[in-house]
């Protein structure tokens, strides 16, 4: 093992782990934050997803070797208060249910809204399918995708 | 009967209240108890608790587990109502696994059915009380001290005093009689009926909620567990040779397997522990375990499939029987007959189960995403071999449960690790640790026949289904499906026909069977709906029109002895003609024909005591790509206490009866389930699922039923109806991935 240097929510960090260790279980086990979660291991369901430079990722499959001086962004990174308009616009529509998944799902929205400040339908699914919800809150992400969409502007 | 009772011993309830609050303790009585009518001979069991600290500070716990629903919120929002207290300075707390609260175990759809009164009634005694300790206080009578959002008012002095300021007296009046208690008129609720935003509604899309999977100990060590591939299969040798050179690791521990029944126990296995869950993982990948995998290696989806469907050719038990099925059919008229299956169904919760258990001086203290508090309790001390009150369970959210987390074997593995390492230690199960080790929803196979007259109404009715039974867990040797899951669906079919039988036939579990979201009424609902849709073609009428001729004229239906329960809550055709009629109207039916490659689909489904309706709209395009802009669902549960969170429940069971429909399959091969991960065992995506599901709710001040799970039943029927509509082609086999629409 040896240290390697990463950026997590703006603090600069040095984590003695195995260098392909994905930065999922650097986050969760090494740095205790939790807010970003486990759900398949093989970056098929999205709820693990962060930001490296501002793009969203799938922290399961990224080993954290490979983001040494990137700039790591997590839901505990978005805002610190709930404010980020996404956030905001989940908290309005009600959209959780059970919650797992709502970490990944906003990451993935909040890296959607960069790109693309007016998403349509098209983009929404786009840019969301790789996040499974198994509660089915689906068209409510969508309500609220599009309610941050329109504060924003 | 005195129903409230008053708890000033601050031992009782441990730390969670100060020693000077007000603490009731509501007692309901078990449904079981309810249902068997033996009232009398009942052990009252204490359930529900709420306090008042000094500080005006209203504590509810939530002796329920939240897992999506809401429950964890709007549980103690019922008793906040007739406190009347305000809503900002209750505090919910989770309640750990005990017996004292009553029954914990969260599914069924029945925390509210079951909890409404009593909720209801520990918010009024203590109201009663605070109101009581008032006019002791001013010296004037009872009746003209008011409680009104958290303060106790005296109207003609306008004279008032704060909750917090009446705990410590209040708590010193006599427990109210359940015919003192008043309660307030619908007008009057603040809380019941309105949108109230649930209490972790910040924390959820913060990254904040603790889940099962989150909760850490100090110490902890990390655990990934390798089982049998074949249910029952024994431990023939291990080598852990290169798993213990992964960094990271520190040993390896053998856990035993089961004795049949399965139960809730662990499955067996070899156990990687490590300083990190990835560690742990990586070590268990290097393992060289060789299996004996004993008889169920047998089990082979495609021939089983055949097994049950024939079993469903032949006569088998009748289970319900109403008036003469053999003599109308023997009459040989027009008759139309039909064979349906659906395949095993995993739960699939996001969060696979994951426990965290620390046992030492043979007591155990776990945190977990659990159902059932109380069955960690019981799983826990068998498998240690202590007494269940040395089992202290916290109950962290849950991300997901579906039913699978009511099954703590998860729970007990963390509880024999931690004993064997002697620190406490997290299991994490992987994704396909989870679609390979379920307790899956059974596999079934249904066969449908009736007899028609000149109108094309059935005269004779004959349904048969063949599943193994989700009983297999407490017994080993059960070969038929148990009353309850006969219940979901088959032996109540309240269609007004003159001849009706109802037959079960024998089937043998080779795999874990649990029960699913909905549980049998998955595969009765889409067997008997989508039947009544076939007939409404051969008979070329409006299949709305058609299905309320079944459903017939408003009425009571006589189903199987349901004891008390059915007293409170009659089966009534005229609440399910009702739903009917408003999904129809709500959809648009009457207007919008059936088109090539779009049309409705409409089924009806009681389950869960509730009501439901649902048109579902399809469109096939010319590649046979299925979407669903579309879901009209009307539901009658009785009185409804948060209406937002009774749509997200049947905006969610659209999807997950839509997942189920489109693409769920679980199969077998050599004892081995064949799916491991989301690639392959499919669950609906956003680009998959129904895009707009519209919740019409019936106002009815009818007791509350169900909500969690009566959505799901009519969606699959729903949308092999509207295909069938689409295309003319007629589903009779989920899912759908598996047929060629066009």
């Amino acid at each position: 093992m040896t240290a390697i240097k990463i950026n997590v929510n703006g603090k600069e960090l040095s984590v003695e782990v195995s260098p392909d260790m994905p930065l999922l279980w650097v986050l969760r086990d090494t740095l205790s934050l939790t807010g970003t979660k486990f759900g398949c291991g093989m970056a098929q369901c999205g709820a693990c997803t962060v930001h490296i430079n501002g793009e969203a990722i799938r922290s399961c499959v990224t080993p954290v070797s490979s983001v040494a001086g990137k700039k790591i962004v997590t839901i505990e990174g978005l805002s610190s208060d709930h404010s980020h308009p996404l956030q905001k616009a989940w908290i309005q529509v009600n959209v959780s249910q059970c919650g797992y998944c709502q970490s990944g799902q906003i990451m993935q929205a909040a890296a959607l809204l960069r790109q693309k400040p007016k998403p349509t339908d098209s983009d929404i699914d786009t840019a969301m399918r790789g996040n499974i919800c198994r509660c089915g809150t689906y068209q409510r992400i969508r309500q609220a995708i599009k309610q941050a969409a329109e504060v924003k502007q | 009967m005195n129903r409230v009772e008053v708890i000033n011993r601050r031992a009782f309830l441990g730390s969670m209240f100060s020693a000077s609050a007000l603490v009731l303790v509501a007692r309901v009585l078990p449904v079981e108890a309810m249902v068997s009518g033996d009232v009398d001979k009942a052990a009252w069991h204490p359930s529900v608790y709420l306090g008042v600290e000094t500080d005006g500070t209203v504590i509810i716990m939530a002796h329920r587990s939240e897992m999506g629903t809401g429950i964890r919120s709007v549980l103690p929002t019922i008793a906040a109502e007739e406190l009347d207290a305000d809503w900002k300075r209750v505090k919910v707390e989770q309640a750990i696994g005990d017996a004292k609260y009553g029954s914990q175990n969260t599914d069924g759809s029945c925390s509210i059915r079951d909890f409404y009164d009593a909720m209801r009634e520990a918010g009024a005694s203590a109201r009663l009380m605070l109101e009581r300790a008032a006019a002791a206080k001013w010296g004037v009578p009872v009746s003209e001290c008011k409680a009104q959002n958290h303060q106790v008012v005296h109207k003609s002095s306008k004279r008032q005093l704060g909750y917090g300021e009446l705990a410590a007296p209040a708590a010193q009046q006599p427990a109210p009689k359940r015919e003192e208690l008043s309660f307030k008129s619908s007008a009057e609720y603040r809380y019941i009926g309105k949108d109230m935003p649930i209490v972790d509604r910040e924390d959820l899309c913060s990254g904040k909620g603790i889940f099962g999977i989150d909760a850490q100990i100090e110490g902890m060590v990390y655990a990934a567990i390798e089982r049998s591939p074949v249910l029952g299969g024994k431990l023939k040798s291990f080598d852990d040779q290169e798993a213990r050179k992964v960094p990271g690791v520190e040993r390896t521990v053998v856990i035993e397997g089961f004795k049949p029944p399965h139960g809730f126990k662990p499955l067996g296995g070899v156990a990687v522990i490590a300083s990190n869950t990835w560690a742990a993982m990586q070590g268990r990948e290097r393992l060289k375990v060789e299996w004996e995998p004993g008889a169920n290696a047998s089990y082979d989806s495609t021939s089983y499939k055949q097994q049950l469907i024939e079993t469903v050719r032949k006569p088998q038990r009748a289970v319900r029987n109403v008036g003469d099925v053999d003599a109308e059919f023997a009459k040989g008229g027009k008759t139309h007959e039909a064979e349906y299956y659906v395949p095993h169904l995993a739960h699939a919760p996001m969060e696979p189960p994951a426990a965290v258990a620390h046992v030492r001086d043979g007591k155990a203290l776990i945190y977990a995403a659990t159902q059932n508090p109380q069955a960690v309790q019981d799983t826990v001390a068998a498998a240690l071999g202590i007494d269940k009150k040395n089992v202290e369970c916290h109950v962290t959210l849950l991300g997901g449960g579906f039913g699978r987390k009511s099954k703590p074997d998860y729970v007990a593995e963390a509880a024999l690790l931690s004993k064997s390492v002697g620190k406490p230690v997290k299991v994490t199960w992987t994704r396909e640790d989870d679609i390979r080790f379920d307790y899956y929803h059974t596999v079934s196979a249904m066969y449908m026949k009736a007899a028609l007259d000149e109108k094309g109404r059935p005269t004779a009715w004959l349904q048969r289904c063949a599943f193994p039974s989700m009983m297999t867990t407490f017994n080993a040797a059960t070969a038929s499906a148990s009353g309850g899951e006969l219940g979901m669906g088959w032996t109540n079919v309240p269609f007004d026909i003159p001849n009706q039988r109802a037959e079960n036939g024998p089937a043998q579990h080779h795999v874990r069977i649990g029960w699913l979201r909905s549980v049998a009424n998955i595969q009765h609902a889409f067997a008997i709906h989508s039947f009544v849709d076939e007939l409404a073609h051969l008979a070329k009428r409006d299949r709305v029109e058609y299905l309320l001729d079944l459903v017939g004229q408003p009425r009571k239906v006589d189903v199987a002895a349901r004891g008390r329960l059915a007293e409170k809550y009659p089966l009534e055709t005229g609440r399910l003609r009702n739903v009917i009629e408003m999904a129809a109207a709500a959809s648009g039916w009457a207007k919008r024909k059936p088109a090539k490659g779009r049309a409705l689909g409409v089924a009806a489904h009681y389950s869960f005591l509730t009501y439901v309706a649902t048109v579902v709209e399809v469109e096939v395009d010319a590649t046979g790509k299925i979407r669903i802009p579309r879901v009209d669902v009307a539901l009658d549960a009785g009185r409804v206490i948060n209406p937002d969170r009774v749509k997200a429940q049947f905006e969610g069971a659209a999807v997950f009866g839509a997942s189920l429909a489109l693409m769920g399959e679980i199969t077998a091969a050599g004892g081995e389930i064949e799916q491991s991960n989301f690639h392959d065992y499919r669950v609906a995506r956003i680009n998959e699922a129904p895009i707009e599901t519209r919740v019409h709710i019936v106002q009815s001040d009818a007791p509350p039923a169900g909500v969690g799970e009566p959505g799901v039943p009519p969606i699959p029927p729903a949308i092999c109806n509207a295909i069938f509509a689409a295309t003319g082609k007629r589903i009779r086999e989920l899912p759908l991935r598996k047929h060629k629409l066009v």
